[in-house]
């Protein structure tokens, strides 16, 4: 940072990276559920998509420890610990977890290693998904299925070649993304508190319990619903099941939407409804983590933690009783 | 284990909202500047004199002073510098040992070179902190401070600022409790400096703790011109290229 040539940059580069990285991917996940992109042929583009999410949140988390800044150790106990509420084993699975009673240097030592790891398993995920959507295609905002009607050399009429067209199109897509993003590497690094943690400028000290724990903001909407459900039978295991059944309720997403279209442009007005609620869900979640729990703001959390459940598991109903317009043949303009 | 995450996910519910109420003071504006080298220096001079008899700014180096605040190496060496044993590449560290530090005071002494950029208001906290020490006798210091409630540093500009009091109005709110609200200050003793002169001498300190926090923060704006300029450039001839390439797709 401040002794080697250029440290700083790559110090920034790297932890606006870390931010900048969900972000695109936050909207990648979006786009993927306007359009309908985990429906059916795309179940498995889907469910690699979901492990790649679960992958990056394993590669920021062990990260995050690494600058061994008091959110970074405070962090790392809350979530660490959750592995603790697991009823039986818990305590075992903690301490094998950490490699000490506490968080120490035998953890720092070994997130260090998975967080130069994963990247790697990132990486051949990727691939898989790249393999995954070679397989099917990708989709488009009509929800068209573009192989299905091809010419009589069998490429599809309504396709045109990744290179130049995507090739061309995409550069526009990267510089514009580098225009935000190395705005924010440049002039705002902290980025107002939300990618580096104020709290985090001072060392990691066990003995002194930050004011206020709060995870980066990409974890927040899960950090909201963890500290959303009460604890149950004087365990907090039930929140942690909660937390991880919210990353796990995505995996079966392609089987829940029952709707005869795919995209949203030809779905009916409950399911843009329930998207546009979704949407707010998430974001509203996503403040709630961030914010000091108060009786006001936790029972906000738990209506939200409902409301983002309901999307998921009510939409077999939704998306069936949904009035939707037929969808085109071709791919409309 | 299972209590220890009980307890702090129960604790960080209901305390939190209390205790973050600690950070509502009105912190004045500090107007420092990063560019005004003169200032920068003034900074370093009352940081070596008056903080690091016990605090360290341990990942600043000597050198960078000299390289940032325009001075040359013997100039640092002969002014900022009293211990003839060190280098100029060494960092800034304070003679005081730590346990001395520990027993002396009650706490561990913090290292300087990040607060500006650990507490909340940056460089308006250190600005409005160094002015708000007021005489208080329950203290083992004889001093509190508004920002930062019973801390355990004594006022050791109180030479330079005098001391001051506070006035309090005691307010009871709905619930029948008691509050004190801070209304102002009082000087009771004068110091060696005129009002203006300390406050433009806390400005002086809060900019060198600043640029200390963020060294590279000009270079690294400056750099940003170029980079986003060259960037919105080749996002308009990108963007040609693709409309281009893209006007014969329907």
């Amino acid at each position: 940072m401040r002794d080697v040539d250029w440290g700083w940059l790559l110090r920034y580069l790297h932890s606006t990276g870390a931010s900048a990285f969900f972000a695109v991917i936050y909207l990648h996940m979006f786009r993927g559920l306007m359009y309908g992109s985990y429906r059916k042929p795309r179940e498995l583009l889907w469910i690699i998509g979901v492990v790649i999410y679960l992958a990056m949140m394993a590669t920021a988390f062990m990260g995050y420890l690494l600058p061994w800044g008091q959110m970074s150790f405070w962090g790392a106990q809350v979530i660490v610990n959750l592995f603790a509420a697991v009823p039986f084993v818990g305590e075992e699975l903690s301490i094998w977890i950490r490699g000490d009673y506490v968080i120490s240097d035998a953890t720092l030592n070994r997130f260090f290693a998975f967080h130069f790891l994963l990247p790697f398993v990132l990486v051949g995920l990727v691939f898989l998904h790249i393999v995954a959507l070679h397989k099917v295609g990708s989709n488009n905002p009509d929800g068209v299925e573009i192989k299905k009607n091809k010419d009589e050399n069998g490429i599809p009429k309504d396709g045109i070649p990744f290179h130049p067209y995507y090739t061309v199109k995409d550069i526009v897509g990267v510089v514009g993304f580098l225009i935000i993003f190395l705005g924010i590497v440049f002039f705002a690094p902290d980025f107002f508190g939300l990618f580096l943690e104020a709290p985090n400028f001072e060392p990691a000290n066990p003995l002194k319990t930050p004011d206020h724990i709060a995870p980066v903001w990409y974890f927040t909407p899960f950090y909201a619903m963890l500290r959303a459900v009460p604890p149950m039978f004087g365990s907090q295991f039930p929140g942690v099941v909660v937390m991880f059944a919210a990353i796990l309720v995505m995996f079966f997403l392609p089987w829940l939407d029952k709707s005869p279209v795919k995209s949203v442009r030809y779905k009916g007005p409950v399911f843009k409804a329930a998207l546009a609620a979704f949407a707010v869900t998430f974001v509203v979640l996503a403040y709630l983590g961030l914010k000091p729990a108060s009786p006001i703001l936790t029972l906000l959390a738990q209506i939200f933690t409902a409301l983002y459940f309901a999307f998921f598991l009510l939409m077999p109903w939704y998306s069936k009783i949904d009035k939707t317009k037929p969808e085109p043949e071709r791919v409309t303009g | 284990m299972r209590k220890l995450i009980g307890f702090i996910i129960l604790s960080v519910l209901p305390v939190i909202g209390y205790s973050a109420g600690g950070g509502n003071v009105h912190l004045e504006q500090a107007n420092y500047d990063l560019t005004d080298q003169a200032s920068l220096q003034r900074g370093a001079k009352y940081f070596v004199n008056y903080c690091m008899g016990c605090h360290s700014a341990k990942y600043v180096r000597y050198e960078s002073v000299a390289n940032h605040a325009g001075l040359t190496e013997d100039e640092v060496k002969n002014n900022l510098m009293f211990d003839e044993s060190k280098k100029i590449g060494q960092q800034m560290v304070s003679a005081m040992a730590p346990n001395d530090a520990s027993r002396w005071f009650g706490t561990a002494i913090p290292d300087l070179t990040l607060t500006a950029r650990l507490k909340h208001g940056g460089g308006d906290w250190i600005y409005t902190y160094l002015k708000s020490f007021y005489v208080d006798d329950s203290r083992p210091t004889g001093v509190n401070n508004i920002v930062f409630p019973d801390v355990g540093m004594p006022h050791v500009l109180v030479d330079l600022q005098g001391l001051q009091k506070a006035n309090f109005k005691i307010e009871t709110d709905a619930d029948g409790n008691e509050h004190k609200i801070f209304e102002g200050f009082e000087q009771i003793e004068a110091g060696a400096m005129s009002s203006e002169e300390y406050d433009s001498m806390v400005r002086d300190l809060t900019n060198f703790m600043v640029w200390a926090s963020e060294p590279m923060k000009l270079e690294r704006q400056r750099l940003g011109y170029w980079v986003i300029g060259f960037l919105v450039i080749l996002f308009v001839l990108a963007y040609l290229l693709k409309k281009e390439y893209w006007k014969d797709i329907h």
